[in-house]
């Protein structure tokens, strides 16, 4: 019988009290307590990112708990710090937008939380039930936020569509799931990698469908092509709010838990995954750089441009190994400092009482709002990979590591489609730079968007050659003491 | 030919049969009803397996509960089947395709499967032989998996908030009985009492 | 006894052993069904009699003395009359809602226990099979509903399953912190629980769970004061407006049966089943103080259609969702808390 380790839970623990408390608080206090739930909220994230920290000095190496249902080694320690910052970031500048747009409820918040809480349990989950249970509970928060705005038809079109979309995928992942189960006969993740390590595995065709049918499921989650069909829809249509909130921590923790499955569970047969891998990076960076290209709508682009950034990943975890792992860590942590200083400038994009989404309004922003516009370019450049911006230490990361697992023909599309996209994110800095203003947004008051947008440009300006290197090092280590 | 032979045969072909009909009815109230039939024989099934405690929630929950809401909804929707069938045609060479390679893929995997001793140490629990499957049941769900069984509560609490996010609305103008408020009331802020003189009213 | 009648049987009519095991099961089946239909009679009597006699009424005195045989006038009345079947009905549905709502109500009947041993079916978990088929009570009345085309009948169709889906919750709530106090789902365990005179009864350490249950009970069999689902006044007749002839009373047949069980459920559960109230009384046979104490909740039942007006739609929502269900809750909590804690937990 499993004796009930709390220590490496605690932060899950305290997220889901936390949400819970808010919850009441917020039934119960209606209008009054709305900030203290926000802010509740914020703290609860930031918090939970301390106790991880917490909990991995109890002990050292890899700490199991309720009986290898779930564990905290540094790789989860890496990626719920990453959460969690991801989380409250994207908290802290929503509730302006949520406030003009008239949405703002405390549910939204603890939703917030509550998908928090599940994207803390897939990163540490080593069992398949945990696996299927945290997935659950973050997206079914996410799908509800999707269609916060449930008056708007986009909105709610947007719910729908995730919805539907990620039922299916749940679906495609149970099934692969009851696929592993049934031939590995347990679904802990130790178990599964000793009979992925035996002999015949590689000609085990039921493990490999299974393993098949859970990498699909997982790509719909990360929104790798080809199943990225519901990215742009549902990015364009939830408040941006919510959009900035998908584009940062969950796309973390789908990713983290990605590699858990491939690099944990079936690190053995890594001949067999490694093709799904492959296939899924090259197709997003193709497809993604290809559609991005025609986008008027700012979100859409963004959308387009996450399905890319999510090509590169996956042919940094296709390189396999600690290097690919270490690769796939740093450039997450990297891409949701972009996204999320991109999406905190598009919540700036708000004239006549209404907010804009389209391309063409971010004409000539030099001239009118010179600091944001400047701080757009960063982003802009950082997300193209230009040197000496943050994002081309992610890309060059990323790109080492599949030339030293011998892809280097991967490395190539890569790079091809790195200088293609430049088009997109360019044309983006030459319509703020040199074109005729075409509109006058308002001035921002709200210092959770005006604290992201000054910290994500700094942090991928130049500067960010002094960050290079702690990250770095953070990002090694944690790939180094991956449990299984 | 035992008697448990026979019903399993009874009751398997009533399951296969309604759950073909669930998909060939015509009409949508007919589907659910005959989805609750398969329900039903399922879950006979399962007593003849000796899992009767799975076999009454399966009945409580899902023939007593799901269904019943489900028959509501499309009691209640009038749901145009001409416009549905609408596409079935132009869709169905691609429907069966993906069937077909669903079909293939399980007849390959299933026909490839066999018990290697690894797995069967894998099974994390024994089958207890002494107790009944209740108790199994709940030994199994309050130690071992008890944080799944949690986070399962998690993920009900959550769909419960977006449930009433999407739909809860206050509509002004209705008039409501709250009856806490009704309660409150004391005769001193609900009544005023007058003397009237006689012939002259209020 | 059930054993020696067996082994006559094999005696005397020369049965092989699952022979006679079969034949057994059958004329208990038989027996159990006439025994129960024979109840229903008398308790529609019954209910008409009570109520009259509250409202200084005589209520039906001619057919036989004191006009006990009304039921079987009424019955036959009813098996000679036409079945009419609306031209707009959907025929399989509307004949087939009657027959499922009427089986349904007998088949609970299997796992009542009367006696010691005296048990058609004793299945470990008996307590969830009572609730499970209860539940599958609310189909005959939506199907009905809905294949009677006609919208009193729907609207009645779809109140009495929301009424019945609202309604189990608690029931099922209750249910569990009974389980909690005798760590079994058999319900001859349960009475067995309760040996040794009244105050062993459930009743008293579960009072308040015994309360809902006896009002969650009038809730689920539709009986006033929550007999929205057939509120004359705005539904004509609820879903059995269409109904006429056998099909009608076999709906009749069924709520009246179903309301038996309900009594038949809270003594079992909560006042100690087949149990004399004092050890001194125990040469009385069990089956005996297990019909008077279905009699005695079945006048309980007709006294309160008597004398409580029906509640209006949404104050029955309200006290099924927002009263009840966090009592009951309230309820499994703390008796579980206090199973927990005095280490009493089965």
């Amino acid at each position: 019988m499993a004796t009930l380790t709390v220590t490496p839970v605690v932060a899950e623990i305290l997220l889901a009290v936390g949400a819970m408390a808010l919850l009441l608080v917020g039934v119960y206090g209606g209008k009054r307590t709305l900030s203290t739930v926000w802010t509740g909220s914020v703290a609860l994230v930031v918090l939970a990112g301390a106790a991880v920290l917490w909990s991995s000095d109890q002990a050292p190496g890899v700490q199991e708990a309720f009986g290898g249902m779930l564990l905290l080694d540094g790789f989860a320690v890496f990626t719920k710090v990453l959460i969690a910052v991801g989380s409250a970031g994207v908290l802290v500048m929503s509730r302006g937008y949520l406030v003009k747009r008239d949405l703002d409820r405390f549910e939204y918040p603890v939703l917030a939380v509550l998908s928090t809480l599940g994207m803390f349990i897939m990163v540490s989950a080593t069992d398949m039930l945990t696996v299927y249970v945290g997935l659950e509970l973050q997206s079914l928060a996410l799908y509800v936020l999707a269609a916060f705005a449930r008056d708007r038809a986009r909105s709610t079109e947007a719910g729908l569509k995730y919805f539907v979309l990620g039922a299916l995928s749940s679906g495609m992942l149970l099934y692969g799931i009851s696929l592993v189960y049934g031939f590995a006969g347990s679904t802990a993740f130790t178990d599964i990698a000793a009979i992925a390590a035996g002999d015949g595995a590689a000609g085990n065709i039921g493990l490999i469908v299974g393993l098949v049918f859970v990498l699909a499921g997982l790509a719909f989650k990360i929104s790798a092509v080809p199943f990225h069909m519901w990215t742009p829809d549902v990015y364009e249509g939830a408040p941006t709010s919510v959009t900035a909130f998908f584009s940062a921590a969950p796309k973390v923790a789908s990713m983290a838990l990605f590699v858990r499955i491939a690099m944990g569970a079936f690190d053995d047969m890594i001949d067999q995954w490694q093709q799904v891998a492959i296939f899924l990076a090259v197709a997003s960076m193709v497809v993604g750089t290809g559609l991005a290209l025609v986008q008027t709508n700012i979100k859409r682009l963004l959308a387009y441009s996450s399905i890319t950034h999510v090509g590169y990943v996956l042919a940094a975890l296709a390189a396999g190994g600690e290097a690919g792992r270490e690769a796939v860590i740093y450039y997450m942590a990297i891409y949701i400092t972009m996204t999320a200083g991109a999406f905190a400038v598009v919540l700036c994009m708000r004239q006549d009482e209404k907010y804009s989404e389209d391309i063409a309004d971010l004409a000539g922003l030099v001239k009118t709002r010179p600091a944001l516009a400047v701080a757009m370019g960063i982003l802009m450049i950082s997300l193209l990979g230009f040197p000496p911006f943050l994002g081309f230490w992610a890309k060059y990361t990323a790109f080492l590591a599949v030339v030293d697992a011998g892809l280097v023909w991967l490395a190539v599309i890569g790079m091809i489609a790195s200088v293609v996209g430049g088009y997109y994110y360019l044309r983006v800095v030459k319509l703020m730079f040199f074109d005729e203003p075409a509109a006058s947004f308002e001035p921002q008051r709200d210092r959770g968007v005006k604290g992201v947008i000054l910290t994500t440009a700094v942090a991928n300006s130049p500067l960010s050659l002094l960050l290079f290197g702690p990250l770095n090092t953070a990002a090694a280590n944690a790939s180094r003491a991956f449990g299984l | 030919m035992s008697l448990t032979a026979i019903v399993f045969y009874v009751l398997s072909s009533v399951t296969v049969l309604s759950a073909v009909m669930v998909i060939a009815a015509r009409n949508p109230v007919h589907s659910v009803l005959f989805l609750i039939l398969a329900f039903f024989n399922s879950a006979g099934l399962f007593v003849l397996l000796g899992a009767e405690l799975l076999a009454m929630l399966l009945v409580i929950v899902y023939v007593g509960a799901v269904a019943v809401l489900f028959l509501f909804v499309v009691m209640m929707l009038d749901i145009n089947f001409v416009r549905l069938r609408e596409g079935f045609l132009r869709y169905f060479p691609i429907g069966v395709l993906i069937g077909a390679v669903l079909a293939a893929e399980l007849v390959f995997v299933v026909g490839t499967w066999v018990l290697t001793p690894e797995m069967a140490g894998n099974l994390r629990q024994p089958t207890p032989e002494d107790v009944t499957n209740t108790r199994a049941l709940g030994q199994l769900i309050y130690t071992d998996y008890v944080f799944v069984f949690q986070t399962a509560g998690m993920i009900l609490l959550t769909a419960m908030i977006g449930a009433i996010v999407l739909t809860l609305r206050k509509r002004p103008g209705v008039k409501r009985q709250n009856i806490a408020q009704q309660l409150a009331r004391s005769p001193e802020t609900a009544i005023e009492i007058k003397k009237v003189k006689t012939g002259e009213g209020i | 006894m059930v054993e020696s009648f067996k082994n006559w049987m094999m005696a005397t009519l020369a049965l092989s052993e699952p022979q006679a095991e079969i034949l057994l099961k059958t004329s208990g089946m038989v027996l159990l069904v006439t025994l129960v239909m024979t109840a229903v009679a008398f308790a529609v009597y019954a209910d008409r009699k009570i109520w009259a006699s509250m409202q200084l009424r005589r209520g039906p005195n001619v057919v036989g003395p004191f006009g006990l045989l009304q039921s079987f006038a009424d019955a036959l009345k009813l098996f000679i009359k036409e079945n009419i079947i609306p031209a707009g009905a959907n025929k399989g549905v509307f004949l087939l809602a009657p027959f499922l709502s009427f089986t349904v109500a007998l088949m609970s009947w299997a796992v009542v226990p009367w006696d010691e041993g005296w048990v058609f079916a004793d299945i470990n978990v008996g307590v969830l099979y009572i609730f499970a088929v209860s539940s599958l009570g609310v189909y005959g009345i939506i199907m009905s509903g809905w294949a009677s085309n006609s919208r009193y009948a729907f609207l009645g169709g779809l109140r009495s399953a929301a009424q019945m889906v609202s309604y189990e919750v608690s029931i099922g709530f209750v249910l569990v912190t009974v389980i909690v106090f005798t760590g079994s789902f058999n319900l001859s365990d349960i009475v067995m629980n309760q040996a040794g005179g009244f105050w062993r009864w459930h009743v008293w350490p579960l009072l308040p769970m015994a309360v809902i249950f006896f009002i969650s009970a009038l809730a689920e069999t539709n009986r006033p004061p929550f007999d929205l689902p057939e509120a004359e006044a705005e539904l004509v007749a609820g879903y059995q407006t269409e109904y006429s002839s056998m099909t009608f009373a076999l709906f009749w047949l069924g709520e009246y049966a179903n309301i038996l069980l309900m009594c038949a459920m809270i003594s079992v559960l909560f006042f100690g089943g087949w149990m004399a109230p004092v050890p001194a009384l125990d040469m009385i046979p069990g089956p005996v103080w297990m019909f008077l104490k279905i009699c005695l909740f079945f006048f309980c039942f007709a006294w309160v259609k008597a004398s409580v007006p029906r509640y209006r739609y949404d104050q029955l929502m309200r006290l099924g969702w927002k009263v009840f269900l966090p009592l009951s809750l309230l309820g499994v909590f703390v008796y579980s808390g206090v199973a927990l804690l005095t280490g009493t937990a089965g």
